[in-house]
Parts: C-alpha cells; sequence; structure tokens
C-alpha cells in the first residue's frame, strides 16, 4: 500500500503539464487526469473568493472519506498536487521536496519550454527516488 | 408563528444532548459563516458572525458555494483511488453516491460540510486551526430536523424564517467554535 497515490502538476493556467500515477485502482485516461486537473485549478481559484477574511491562496488540503488531497502553490502559480492516504504525514514536505526537483531538472533544462508537458528524464528518476525513499521513511516511523 | 416562539423552555426538552467535547473549548467565537442548502441549491438558511471581506452580493455569493461544493462532490468521485469504477465527470451525483469530502482548509479558512440522505447539505466555515466538525454539524442537523422538519408551519424548500430553529441553530453556531 502507497502513501501517495498520484502526483499531478498544473502550470498556472490550469493546464496538466504533469501526472504520475502510483497505483491508484482503476485506470484513469488522459483526457480525464486533464479535466480533473482544470477543475483543480477553477476549484482552487473559487475558495480564494469565498474566503472570509484577506489574503487567501487556495486550498491546501482537501479531506475526504477515502483520501487526503494535498496542494502545493509556489510563487509562480505552479500547482502540485499529491493524492495520498487519509493522515499521511509530512506530504508538504514531499510536495516541497518536488518542487525543488521541478525547479533543478525541468526549470533548468534548457530544452524545457516553459508551460508545457514535462518530459525531463531525470526529473522522473530523482521524482521517482524521492517517493520511495517517503515510502521508506513512512514504514520505519 | 407566535404561540411558536414562546415555548422555548418546553422545546428545549427536545433537544439531543450535545456531543461530548464540543463546548469544551469555552465560548470562544470561530465561526465565520453557516449556509445550509437543499437538494434543488435554494439557500434555507445563511448566517455569518465574523465576515471582513465580501467580494460579491449575497445571492451570488450563494450560487457560487453551491457551485463549489457541487464541482467538489464530482472531483472527488472522479479522482477516489480506491474505487474501480468511477463513472463519468460532471454527471450529478446522488446523495451518497461515489466519495464525499467532509473538509478543505486554506489558509484563511477551514470549510466543514456534510451532506445529508435528503440532500441537505450543511456548511460551516470556521478557522483554520479548529479540528474536526463533522459531529458538531450532525448536531446542527439535529436541531434542523427537530424544528425546521418536524414544524407543520414550515413549508419544504423555503427559506428558514421560522424564530425558535434560528435561534437555536446560530445560538449554537456562534457559542461552540
Amino acid at each position: 500500500m502507497a502513501a501517495i497515490y498520484s502526483l499531478f502538476i498544473i502550470n498556472k493556467s490550469g493546464g496538466l503539464i504533469y501526472y504520475k500515477d502510483y497505483g491508484s485502482a482503476g485506470r484513469m485516461d488522459t483526457n480525464d487526469s486533464l479535466r480533473l486537473a482544470s477543475l483543480w485549478h477553477s476549484m482552487h481559484a473559487i475558495s480564494q473568493q469565498l474566503s472570509p477574511t484577506v489574503g487567501c491562496t487556495g486550498i491546501d488540503l482537501l479531506r475526504a472519506d477515502t483520501f487526503d488531497l494535498h496542494c502545493f502553490q509556489s510563487l509562480t502559480g505552479t500547482k502540485f498536487f499529491a493524492i495520498c492516504e487519509p493522515g499521511a504525514p509530512y506530504m508538504e514536505l514531499l510536495l516541497k521536496g518536488i518542487y525543488e526537483l521541478y525547479t533543478d531538472y525541468v526549470l533548468k533544462n534548457p530544452f524545457y519550454e516553459m508551460e508545457m508537458p514535462i518530459r525531463c528524464e531525470l526529473f522522473e528518476l530523482n521524482l521517482s527516488q524521492a517517493v520511495q525513499k517517503d515510502r521508506v521513511a513512512l514504514l520505519a516511523r | 408563528m407566535q404561540f411558536f416562539g414562546g415555548s422555548a423552555t418546553t422545546e428545549a426538552s427536545l433537544l439531543p444532548a450535545a456531543p461530548p467535547g464540543t463546548g469544551a473549548g469555552g465560548p470562544g467565537n470561530n465561526a465565520h459563516m453557516l449556509y445550509i442548502f437543499n437538494r434543488a441549491g435554494v439557500c434555507l438558511l445563511y448566517r455569518e458572525w465574523n465576515r471582513p471581506l465580501r467580494t460579491l452580493n449575497q445571492q451570488q455569493d450563494h450560487k457560487l458555494m453551491f457551485g463549489l461544493l457541487f464541482s467538489l462532490r464530482s472531483f472527488t468521485a472522479k479522482i477516489d483511488p480506491t474505487v474501480v469504477e468511477k463513472g463519468n465527470l460532471g454527471v450529478p451525483l446522488l446523495p451518497g453516491q461515489g466519495c464525499s469530502f467532509y473538509s478543505f482548509k486554506t489558509n484563511t479558512y477551514q470549510l466543514n460540510f456534510m451532506e445529508t440522505p435528503s440532500g441537505i447539505k450543511l456548511i460551516l466555515i470556521t478557522h483554520p486551526k479548529t479540528g474536526d466538525q463533522r459531529e458538531p454539524l450532525k448536531y446542527i442537523y439535529n436541531l434542523y430536523v427537530e424544528y425546521v422538519v418536524k414544524n407543520p408551519l414550515y413549508v419544504p424548500g423555503t427559506p428558514i424564517q421560522l424564530i425558535l430553529p434560528v435561534y437555536h441553530i446560530t445560538s449554537y453556531s456562534s457559542s461552540n467554535f
């Protein structure tokens, strides 16, 4: 059983630029993941409008019956969100770690075009290592 | 409706007991807003205690809130990682069908949500540091059943304007969060 079920990265206009599944039940096709990503982008924006006080930056954590959704938004508007088991700890740290990997291996890649889907070998490699490490750390705890 | 408002002392015995621990924090005021929607999206009750920021007029705000809940429901049902058969995105879900959510948190507020089998949606917006509010929401739903549904003068599907239920629901919400 994995702590993290899937990971989405969406650009600042709501387009899905990276999606990885780590063992959720049932298949999700590309169209569905694209739709879910843009739906999340708009939900995030609406939640800021409904805030009772100023300075709302959108949903950080959504608690559902069977999973938790952790979302991290970078200063440039790229959103990272992970679907994980209910109550999985330290997901914010994992998402920040993934953001670092994104800046190192995607943004510093001269062949990467901004706001386009991520196809970087080193990013894939380091991401899978980070997720693996997170799982091992979870087992050790 | 006058006679109904005057019998608060006898009616109070009908109240289910408050869930343990909900009032333990003392009369702090962590609640921002409370919404009650019916299945059709009519806002039956809206109360606010602390809302410095208002971006929209009231009607638009209710529509936006109901739309957000509707979309988040279909989002959670579709993204649910434990179910193989997820259905299609955007198809209206029956109450209780598919995976639902019970709260979400932003840096400025926490939204607590409960949907009953009859499609009544209760939304309580509190400070982000408050804990799990599922039991208090059940208690508020009990108040709704006791004082609104069981009231012969209430016309189903219209905003709640009876004195007693509004008094009980809002005083419970404002004193317990």
